[in-house]
């Protein structure tokens, strides 16, 4: 994969992904490894995420790689009417990979058309975050010691969550087993069902979160955004349904582990946080060593 | 007298692109090209149609297009009928398909997407013939029938 961009999860294969998981674990074993010594790594943040840059940042730094870059647009050259392809062609001229995030859906895909140098998509707008399956894929393989024959539960909106999208279309390669929750309104896209039909993928769909997470290995917690709702009272009625608690997990499987993709608002109750079971603040630490993983495998360094 | 009328605007050698809707056109002309092209070219439009309300007719003289090339007109006269002349006979018949790829021709529904946001061309990839969909090959979102605008 030396040289390719990363824009979508989709575009790595099966082998690819397997080896960014076992790459990730050698990084977390052995951290400070100066591959990237006299490389230089653009960071592109056209919209603040002060936690994927951090991620980042660190990877990049632990790896030994100097970062040139901006963290909002205000600070950069598009305030001025620049066009992305002409930032991306600047930028490509003084680095050797680019990370990004932009507000625009499908601006990761055209700056790796622009670009000299790999583009690794950040976050471009409700489309893709592929690092973020990444690192959970990790996390997954870490916890379960496998990434095969699953039971994965995804909770809340499964409608808009982008993650819980690219985590399905990911995890599709290994033989899971999706269980559904989330209210009516924010059930899964008939496109992701029918994708796993063809695929013949069992899946589940539950209105109420219940003791069916008895059979759960990965319980993968989403935000229930207020935005999403035209419907005032609607939110209301939802928010509180969809909010795991620490005495749910009494009967809950020894292997199981809760993982979100962060930040939370109340669906997990703080009481599940002394829970072993809680994996969602580990599962952030990991996404250095996945990005570590993936900027060393990109530019051919691993 | 007919007969006179109708040897003005036969071709020898090209091709007759019958049945374009007469609203489409100029657009028809614009995505093949025609208007820079070089070739003898004759057209009519506003007649009328048993198919649809009223046609427009393009010949091209000593012109024979490509598959991929004619099939880029689909999306805006997916009836077109095509008559390959040789030596003033019709010596085949073509439709037109929608292509697997679509590069330049139609407009992402997107607000968000980066396609309607940059001066840049739009690439869709063919999901569905019947109903229509296209899947924008940036913002990956289908633009469906309804939502299909031609730039
Ligand atoms: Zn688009």
């Amino acid at each position: 994969m030396k040289n390719k961009s990363l824009v979508s999860i989709t575009d790595f294969s099966k082998e690819e992904i397997l080896r960014i998981v076992e790459l990730a674990s050698e990084f977390e074993a052995n951290p400070n490894q100066k591959l990237l010594d006299g490389k230089v790594v653009s960071s592109l943040f056209f919209e603040p995420s002060t936690r994927t840059r951090l991620s980042f940042e660190t990877a990049i730094n632990r790896l030994g790689g100097g970062i040139i870059g901006f963290t909002d647009s205000s600070s950069s050259s598009t305030t001025k009417g620049e066009s992305l392809k002409d930032t991306i062609k600047m930028v490509s001229n003084y680095s050797d990979l680019i990370v990004m995030r932009h507000p625009l859906e499908g601006s990761a895909r055209y700056a790796s058309e622009q670009s000299d140098v790999p583009v690794i998509n950040a976050g471009d707008g409700a489309n893709q975050h592929p690092t973020q399956t990444l690192l959970d894929l990790y996390s997954i393989y870490k916890t379960q010691g496998t990434l095969d024959n699953l039971n994965i539960f995804l909770v809340g909106d499964l409608k808009y969550g982008r993650t819980v999208h690219s985590l399905l279309m990911a995890m599709s390669m290994f033989n899971p087993t999706f269980n559904f929750i989330s209210p009516d309104s924010l059930k899964m896209p008939d496109e992701y069902k029918l994708f796993l039909d063809s695929k013949g993928i069992k899946y589940y769909e539950h209105l109420e979160f219940t003791d069916i997470i008895e059979a759960a290995d990965v319980l993968y917690m989403t935000r229930v955004q207020k935005e999403r709702f035209s419907d005032h009272i609607e939110y209301e009625k939802v928010k509180n349904v969809y909010v795991l608690r620490n005495a749910m997990l009494d009967n809950t499987k020894e292997n199981l582990r809760i993982l979100h993709p962060l930040p939370r608002v109340n669906e997990i109750h703080t009481d599940v946080d002394e829970n072993p079971k809680a994996y969602y603040f580990q599962q952030a630490e990991n996404g250095v060593y996945a990005r570590m993983a993936i900027m060393a495998s990109i530019l051919g360094l691993k | 007298m007919a007969k006179k009328e109708l040897s003005v605007s036969a071709i020898k050698n090209g091709t007759v692109i019958d049945h374009i809707p007469a609203t489409h056109l100029f657009k028809v002309i614009s995505i093949l090209g025609l208007d820079k092209s070089e070739n003898q070219i004759t057209f009519g439009t506003n007649l009328k149609s048993q198919l649809q309300g009223r046609k427009a007719i393009i010949k091209v003289a000593k012109k024979y297009f490509a598959d991929d090339e004619i099939n880029k007109i689909s999306l805006v006269a997916p009836h077109a009928k095509l008559n390959i002349i040789k030596d003033y006979n019709v010596v085949e018949k073509k439709s037109v398909e929608v292509p697997e790829n679509l590069v330049g021709i139609a407009k992402c529904f997107n607000p968000k997407c980066i396609t309607n946001n940059e001066e840049m061309t739009t690439r869709f990839a063919l999901v569905e013939r019947e109903p229509l969909a296209l899947k924008c090959q940036y913002c990956e979102k289908i633009t469906d029938e309804k939502h299909l605008e031609i730039i």
